[in-house]
């Protein structure tokens, strides 16, 4: 297997007090060495419970997951789904790493950052400590932080925003992981260190060759770095490709919408921007048939009341480009091919 | 050429905090927005940027005086508002409103729709011609909210359209100001447009002054005339949104433009990308001189001994001693 | 020693003052004649001026509260000539009714409430926060369940309740402990007898405090667990017990310390309860007695000796805190 990491038709579903909670929904996705491959979608489209099951956080008895999620450790490879958890934790933190959204709340607050940061290594290497307190170090300023022997004494609340993600980040790779996980790194933290820190996973990815998964809901980062790219809405995928298949030749109506959408710096600003109608659909009562069909501009083009009525699948278009549509692809391929031209000027 | 309907001039707000020095409390000044001059047009939309801390937000409520101002000048519709007392500041409010950030904690969860976006006529004792409730349910129409659910709550609607409640009631009086604070930040894209559009209708409809306030460049853009460009409390550049963002003159507002992704791969792949160094300082203690000097890339000695006056430099206002 | 320590230690000792200024001020202007209390059955008016002046009541307040205060220093000495006795440093004071100096009772009476203080103390907070960790490990499960009748019966059953319940059934009825008639002595010279004498007003007192802290623990525990950070500790591949005992312990002992040491405080109202039930002569039985006979010295001496065993916990509270929470540590 050359993937690192393989995702197959990965079902979560939480049981809660209104109902069953279908968060995510047959989600296929694979990453490769030296790739960026980001998951996409707006705030509830189930970014974060395909992430965290990756490294298997979710409460086994709480949740109701199927499917598979295979990652690959040298010659070895375990299906994180099905496998025992002490299994998981020896994956966790050295074959995965996961950095998450929020820097301030994901340090523990009352440990010194050498500390933190020694733990991690620790983990998995039982009894070195001086191997992990130097690791520590060397991950510091590979980080880019300055006098790491002096900071490494420090506490979380002594680092500003910024500095904490490259800690979280330092503390993610004490291990060389094969793969790591970026949820929503940048969010909370403003443009000018967000790209700060962009260019800091993209040097470290080229420096040791990893795989990113990287989840945003911001279509610029995605820009910037994927190479391939999933656009997720209500828990399924509604269209995965290379970045520039999904920019350029979008071919599910909601990335057109959001592709739309966004206002972008340098286009006329008096022209109005094309939003999508309506909202997200609960999780809990999905609309039979496609989950945008009540926001959809095009289901007039769908043969028949299939949109309400079918689960479109996600079929192949050309390489690995994917969507998921009622609309024949040759009636799309038509209209979209304008709009979409619209919205780049 | 008219008279603006805001003047605001070397506006000051400082927020006292302390620190402990041994036995003693020392005293510290938060310097939040720290001399800050524009004028706002009748309809005209001044978006006010900035990274997280440099005063928007401060300035936003110090201009309606929700805040009291530490120095400077308020002068709206011709009138000094400055150290105006609350009681006479009440008949002006009419004219003036905020539509706040977080649509989740911004509306009281115990009053019904209907209750909050009336409740500016009650406090204002306005009686609209057809009664209150009925403005009300056309507002609600007007904002795209279905008037028959003017008995519900809060929490039984979406980010989107609670931002509309809020938007409803700034509305509500036909002000002359709003000051929008970030009313799209916390909206997913796709709701945000709407919202945009929305704030841009009934702008072009009702002829309001908007004081918009975003950390995101692509939307400020899109619905600013003239832009601010705010950094540790002073503002860098101003200029109307064609040249500032086709020219920038201030290095800050360069290195701004260029760190916003653009949702356009070849062309982000191709970008030459300005990475600033280090974080904000601290607003306690600014940088001697230019408080950008710790993280521009231009810096001379004089910018660290010379605070820069805002000067005209092509079509812009700029607050630099090496404008580009 | 950090500057933060001796700021609030500066402060904690002010507060100390004031207090026993105010507790001196309050009990000396009750519609009592001190002097006249002093006098027993056949009590003549020159023998109640005789009392005054040698405890030194005809003294103006002020004066009389910096005799009192002085002595706790110095010592003090009362009456003249033969009568002359003196209470050596620290003195808190003249007991007319024991005829004794006040320290002398204070020294008799305070191990056994030290004692029962502490042995309660350390049983509520093994039991408390080992069964709130428990609890909230398995919540919803059947130990989750028994932990919360445990503290619903714990909460809801008054102290007296319990006292005497352990007396009249487990020493009286069953014998299970005999009742302890010799009175207090030290672990170190008879720990059977000592374990006896103690064990149930330990539970008596523990009982009440533990069921609080099991709840208390078990909440702060299950908040800590949803905290971001932990998903962080989870990630790193760490086991479920290093997360539970060491990530999450390590954030939740900093509240439960706090609230434990201001606890502490609190236990004086208790083991006045307890003592009497138990008939052990310590610190509140002694007050609650010198109450009864108007006793004032040795009331003074035991309000002010409380405050400032307050005082200190806070103090503690204080510093400690200083030390669990980075974030609070001023420079
Ligand atoms: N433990 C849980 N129990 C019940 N529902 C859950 C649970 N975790 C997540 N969900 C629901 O699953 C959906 C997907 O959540 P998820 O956190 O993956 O969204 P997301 O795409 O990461 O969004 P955001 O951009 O806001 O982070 C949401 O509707 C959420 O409420
Ligand atoms: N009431 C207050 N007391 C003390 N300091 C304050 C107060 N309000 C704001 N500040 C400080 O003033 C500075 C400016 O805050 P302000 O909220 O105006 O920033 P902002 O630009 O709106 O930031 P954001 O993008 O995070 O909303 C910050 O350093 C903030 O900590
Ligand atoms: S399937 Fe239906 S709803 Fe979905 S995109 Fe196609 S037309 Fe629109
Ligand atoms: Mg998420
Ligand atoms: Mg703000």
């Amino acid at each position: 297997m050359k993937n690192l990491l393989e995702i197959r038709d990965l079902k979560v579903t939480f049981p809660t007090d209104d109902g069953l909670v279908q968060a995510v929904d047959g989600v296929s996705i694979e990453v490769a060495p030296g790739e960026t491959v980001a998951i996409v979608g707006e705030s509830g489209s189930g970014k974060t419970v395909t992430s965290l099951s990756v490294l298997g956080l979710h409460n086994r008895k709480l949740t109701q997951i199927s499917g598979s999620i295979i990652v690959k450790d040298k010659d070895e490879s375990l299906d994180i789904v099905s496998a025992p958890l002490d299994k998981i934790r020896g994956y966790r933190g050295r074959v995965v790493s996961m950095i998450f959204q929020d820097p301030m709340s994901s340090l523990h607050p009352y440990y010194k950052i050498g500390s933190q940061l020694a733990e991690a290594y620790l983990v998995h290497h039982p009894g070195q400590k001086e191997a992990a307190n130097n690791k520590a170090l060397e991950m510091l300023s590979l980080v880019g932080i300055s006098e790491p022997k002096v900071r490494a004494k420090e506490y979380p609340h002594q680092f500003s925003g910024g500095m904490r993600q490259r800690v979280m980040i330092a503390m993610a790779l004490m291990n060389d992981p094969a793969v790591l996980i970026a949820d929503e790194p940048t969010t909370a933290l403003d443009v000018t260190v967000q790209a700060q820190i962009l260019q800091l996973l993209k040097d470290l990815q080229q420096k040791l060759n990893m795989g990113i998964l990287l989840i945003t809901h911001d279509l610029g980062i995605v820009a910037q770095v994927a190479d391939r790219v999933s656009v997720m809405y209500a828990g399924r995928i509604v269209e995965q490709g290379g970045v520039d298949d999904i920019f350029y030749n979008p071919h599910a109506p909601y990335t057109l919408g959001l592709l739309k959408s966004v206002p972008r710096i340098g286009r006329a600003g008096s022209e109005r921007l094309k939003a999508i109608p309506g909202q997200p659909p609960s999780l809990i009562n999905l609309p039979t048939g496609c989950a945008f069909a009540p926001r959809c501009e095009y289901i007039s083009l769908a043969p028949g009341d299939s949109c309400q009525t079918l689960k479109p699948d996600l079929l192949g278009l050309a390489d690995s480009h994917r969507s998921r549509c009622h609309v024949p692809e040759g009636m799309r391929d038509k209209s979209f091919a304008a709009e979409i031209k619209g919205a780049r000027t | 050429m008219s008279a603006p309907l805001l003047s605001v001039k070397n506006l000051q707000k400082y927020f006292p905090t302390s620190k402990n020095v041994g036995f003693r409390k020392e005293k510290l000044q938060v310097k939040a927005v720290d001399g800050i001059s524009f004028d706002l047009m009748k309809g005209e939309t001044l978006g006010l940027v900035g990274e997280s801390g440099c005063g928007k937000t401060t300035a936003g409520r110090t201009i309606l005086k929700l805040i009291e101002p530490t120095a400077g000048q308020i002068i709206f519709d011709g009138k000094d508002i400055t150290t105006l007392r609350p009681g006479l500041m009440t008949p002006l409010r009419v004219h003036m409103q905020i539509i706040f950030q977080d649509p989740f904690s911004a509306l009281n969860p115990r009053q019904t729709v209907g209750k909050i976006i009336s409740a500016p006529f009650e406090i204002q004792k306005v009686n609209p011609d057809g009664g209150v409730k009925k403005e009300v349910a056309a507002l609600m129409d007007r904002v795209g909210l279905n008037p028959e659910h003017y008995n519900r709550y809060p929490h039984e609607f979406s980010g989107g359209q609670r931002q509309r409640i809020g938007i409803a009631r700034a509305i509500a009086l036909k002000p002359k100001l709003i000051v929008a604070d970030e009313p799209v930040s916390a909206l997913d894209v796709s709701i945000q447009a709407q919202v945009i559009n929305l704030i841009d209708d009934l702008q072009k409809e009702d002829g309001i002054s908007i004081i918009f306030i975003a950390h995101d460049l692509s939307v400020v853009q899109h619905i600013s005339d003239r832009v601010a460009v705010m950094y540790l409390g002073k503002i860098m550049e101003i200029a109307k949104t064609e040249d500032l963002f086709s020219a920038p003159h201030h290095p800050y507002t360069t290195a701004l433009l260029s760190a916003v992704p653009q949702p356009d791969p070849r062309g982000e792949r191709s970008r030459e990308r300005i990475i600033l160094k280090g974080d904000l300082p601290s607003p306690i203690n600014p940088p001697e001189g230019c408080v950008f000097n710790t993280r521009c890339w231009k810096v001379q000695e004089i910018c660290r001994i010379k605070t820069p006056e805002l000067l005209t430099v092509g079509k812009s206002s700029v607050a630099c001693h090496f404008p580009e | 020693m950090p500057r933060f320590i001796l700021r609030r230690a500066y402060f904690a000792t002010l507060t100390i003052l004031l207090v026993s200024i105010v507790v001196y001020g309050v009990f000396s202007l009750l519609p009592f004649d001190p002097a006249a209390l002093t006098c027993g059955q056949k009590c003549t008016p020159a023998i109640v001026e005789a009392n005054r002046v040698k405890l030194g009541f005809d003294k103006p307040l002020w004066e009389q509260y910096w005799l009192f205060l002085s002595g706790i220093f110095l010592g003090r000495t009362y009456g003249a000539g033969s009568a002359e006795f003196t209470c050596p440093a620290p003195s808190f004071g003249y007991s007319f009714n024991e005829n004794t100096c006040v320290t002398d009772m204070l020294k008799e009476a305070l191990p056994v409430t030290i004692n029962l203080a502490i042995g309660a103390f350390v049983i509520w907070m093994v039991v408390g926060v080992g069964l709130g960790l428990i609890a909230a490990k398995f919540r919803g499960r059947y130990p989750d369940t028994l932990s919360s009748v445990f503290v619903l019966l714990g909460t809801s059953l008054p102290t007296f309740v319990t006292g005497l319940f352990f007396l009249i059934y487990v020493t009286i009825k069953w014998k299970i402990v005999p009742l302890s008639l010799s009175g207090y002595v030290s672990v170190f010279d008879d720990p059977v007898r000592y374990f006896q004498y103690f064990i149930l007003p330990w539970l008596t007192l523990a009982i009440l405090y533990a069921a609080f802290y099991t709840r208390f623990t078990r909440a702060t525990v299950l908040e800590t667990l949803g905290e971001d950070y932990i998903r962080t500790a989870r990630a790193k591949g760490l086991s479920e017990k290093t997360v539970l005992l060491k990530h999450t312990m390590r954030a939740a002992l900093a509240p439960i310390t706090t609230s434990a040491s201001l606890d502490i405080a609190g236990l004086i109202g208790g083991a006045i309860i307890t003592e009497s039930i138990f008939n052990l002569a310590g610190l509140g039985r002694m007050t609650l007695q010198s109450v009864y006979e108007f006793d004032l010295s040795v009331v003074v001496a035991t309000t002010i000796l409380a405050a400032t065993v307050v005082i200190s916990m806070n103090l503690i509270v204080d510093i400690a805190y200083g030390y669990l929470d980075p974030r609070v540590r001023v420079k």
